[in-house]
């Protein structure tokens, strides 16, 4: 029984180790993307490519999702509101829901499932099939040239297709609370106009969705490169990134919502 | 090392964990040779290709190339060797996401400032080289196995080395794609005065064309010489390996207990 336990104690050790070694290896390889980002910056056709891959082809799931999300606030929003006799501020909580907290979030997690997921994939097939290799025997740094474009192109996406989730999820809102309601279309923007504030809601939203574009991205950058070389070493790896992203954003959500809004109340 | 050598191997040790793999190996290879590395599979050949390039360092002895010690080198340094070196992977490693054309192109791309217009006649003529000309335009996933090995050997003369690496560049070929890539490999060593490293355990396609031949076997070199030397060698090793039989020194089955001690059947029978 004792022998047991202390192979029980010895498991534990070695998992935690292993996991601060992996956060040490992880954080290394972060730095070292950020300084070879020279090239990406010099050749900027190369960060231009990705930006298509990881933004333009993630527009569609987010077009649609935003659209869905801002109607059933809309629904949900107004169903709450007509009690208090409040129902022309259903614009209001719309957007303020959509600016401060769901846009950043469910667009990260919409992020790193679609391009978070694909980037990991394949820069672990890119090692599985040797091509890493070959560019580093051709003298050609595969952080520099293949992982560096593609973390940059996440930062910049990241932001911009929170903010097109936003703007089509206020749309979704309005589709619904005043084409199909009726609510007042004046009451609807006017109100929302005057309670949502640039420099407290949307800017701290945006600093969200730039804190998630780097950590999906940095995440799924490490997780390809980091993949075992095999069919389930990039399959692990691709899981690991969407469910390392999705807790990630919801904990990083928190800490810059409570950072943020520390002066409330 | 004279400097006919290119590639000189001294007492080389390697281990991953605390497995040897390679155990003392000397080797020494000349300028505008081609050299083939054999022995069976798991053996090291492709650990020593890794060594050369300077990918994995040795546990002890050195690889010297061009007289440079290469684990002792910088990153700087070993990227401008490596420059000069290239290496055919096993199964090509084309970029898939780039077509036949950007990827014979890439190193000149990427390492060079030639205009678009130069970069486009090199990379045809690398091209029709390996008769591959009039497929430049296609991605790597419309080629076939030996189209796909033979667009990696043009992009891995792109900037005309002076040593190029081939690991199993035989591997799952038809007979006449092997026979072409067999071909190219020596008319291209002798056309660019480069000097090849072959890795492989295709015996008879390599001997026909190599010029020093090495076998490894369980981490040393069991037998080395020309591919006339091997063919008469009475090694036991080297016998087995040329005529491709199935028990010998490399035995048939991997070490096991006794196969009556697995079925549990000493007890039965005591």
């Amino acid at each position: 029984m004792p022998r047991r336990i202390v192979i029980g104690i010895r498991g534990i050790g070695h998992r935690v180790i292993d996991s601060i070694w992996r956060l040490g290896y992880a954080s290394r390889f972060f730095m070292l993307t950020l300084l070879k980002s020279g090239t990406s910056m010099r050749r900027f056709s190369l960060i231009i490519r990705e930006l298509y891959f990881t933004g333009v082809l993630t527009l569609i799931i987010i077009l649609v999702s935003g659209l869905f999300v801002g109607m059933v606030l809309g629904l949900q929003g107004y169903e709450t509101l007509q009690k208090y006799g409040a129902e022309t501020a259903v614009g209001t909580l719309v957007a303020l829901s959509l600016v401060r907290e769901l846009g950043p979030v469910v667009a990260g997690l919409l992020f790193a499932s679609r391009a978070g997921s694909a980037i990991t994939a394949e820069i672990g097939l890119m090692k599985v099939t040797e091509q890493l290799d070959a560019m580093g025997m051709m003298a050609v740094d595969p952080i520099a040239r293949v992982v560096a474009p593609r973390f940059w192109a996440g930062v910049i996406s990241m932001p911009l297709l929170a903010a097109i989730f936003s703007a089509m999820g206020i749309f979704g809102g309005y589709l619904v609370a005043v084409v199909l309601i009726g609510v007042d279309e004046g009451l609807f923007w006017s109100q929302m106009q005057s309670v949502v504030d640039f420099r407290f809601d949307i800017v701290n939203g945006i600093i969200k969705t730039c804190f998630f574009g780097v950590a999906v991205t940095a995440i799924a950058v490490f997780e390809g490169y980091d993949a075992q070389p095999t069919a389930e070493g990039v399959s692990g790896a691709t899981t690991r990134t969407v469910v390392t992203s999705a807790l990630v954003i919801l904990g990083l959500d928190f800490v810059l919502t409570s950072f943020m809004f520390r002066g409330v109340g | 090392m004279t400097t006919e050598t290119l590639v000189e191997i001294k007492d080389l040790n390697f281990s991953y964990d605390k497995r040897a793999v390679l155990k003392g190996i000397n080797m020494t290879m000349v300028r505008g040779k081609i050299i083939a590395v054999m022995g069976g599979s798991g053996c090291g050949k492709t650990t020593l290709l890794r060594l050369i390039g300077g990918a994995v360092t040795p546990s002890s002895g050195y690889v010297k190339v061009a007289d440079q010690v290469v684990h002792e080198l910088g990153r700087d340094e070993l990227f401008l060797l490596r420059r000069k070196m290239s290496m055919l992977f096993q199964f090509g490693a084309l970029f898939t996401d780039l077509s036949v054309f950007d990827n014979v192109a890439f190193q000149m791309r990427e390492h060079t400032d030639l205009p678009e217009p130069v970069i486009r006649d090199l990379v045809l003529m690398k091209l029709h080289a390996v008769g591959l000309r009039g497929a430049h335009n296609l991605m790597p996933a419309e080629l076939s196995g030996g189209m796909a090995r033979r667009v990696a050997l043009a992009r891995s003369i792109a900037l005309d080395p002076m040593l190029v690496m081939y690991d199993e560049p035989f591997a799952g070929l038809d007979p006449i794609s092997l026979s072409v890539i067999g071909n190219l490999i020596r008319r291209l060593t002798d056309a660019l005065g480069m000097t090849s490293i072959v890795v492989t355990h295709d015996v008879h396609e390599s001997l026909k064309i190599v010029d020093y031949v090495y076998f490894i076997s369980d981490g040393v070199i069991a037998a080395h010489g020309t591919p006339a030397e091997v063919r008469r060698s009475v090694s036991p090793f080297v016998h087995q390996f040329v005529h491709s039989e199935a028990d010998g020194p490399v035995p048939f089955h991997y070490p096991a207990a006794t196969y009556a001690t697995d079925l549990n059947l000493e007890s039965s029978f005591a």
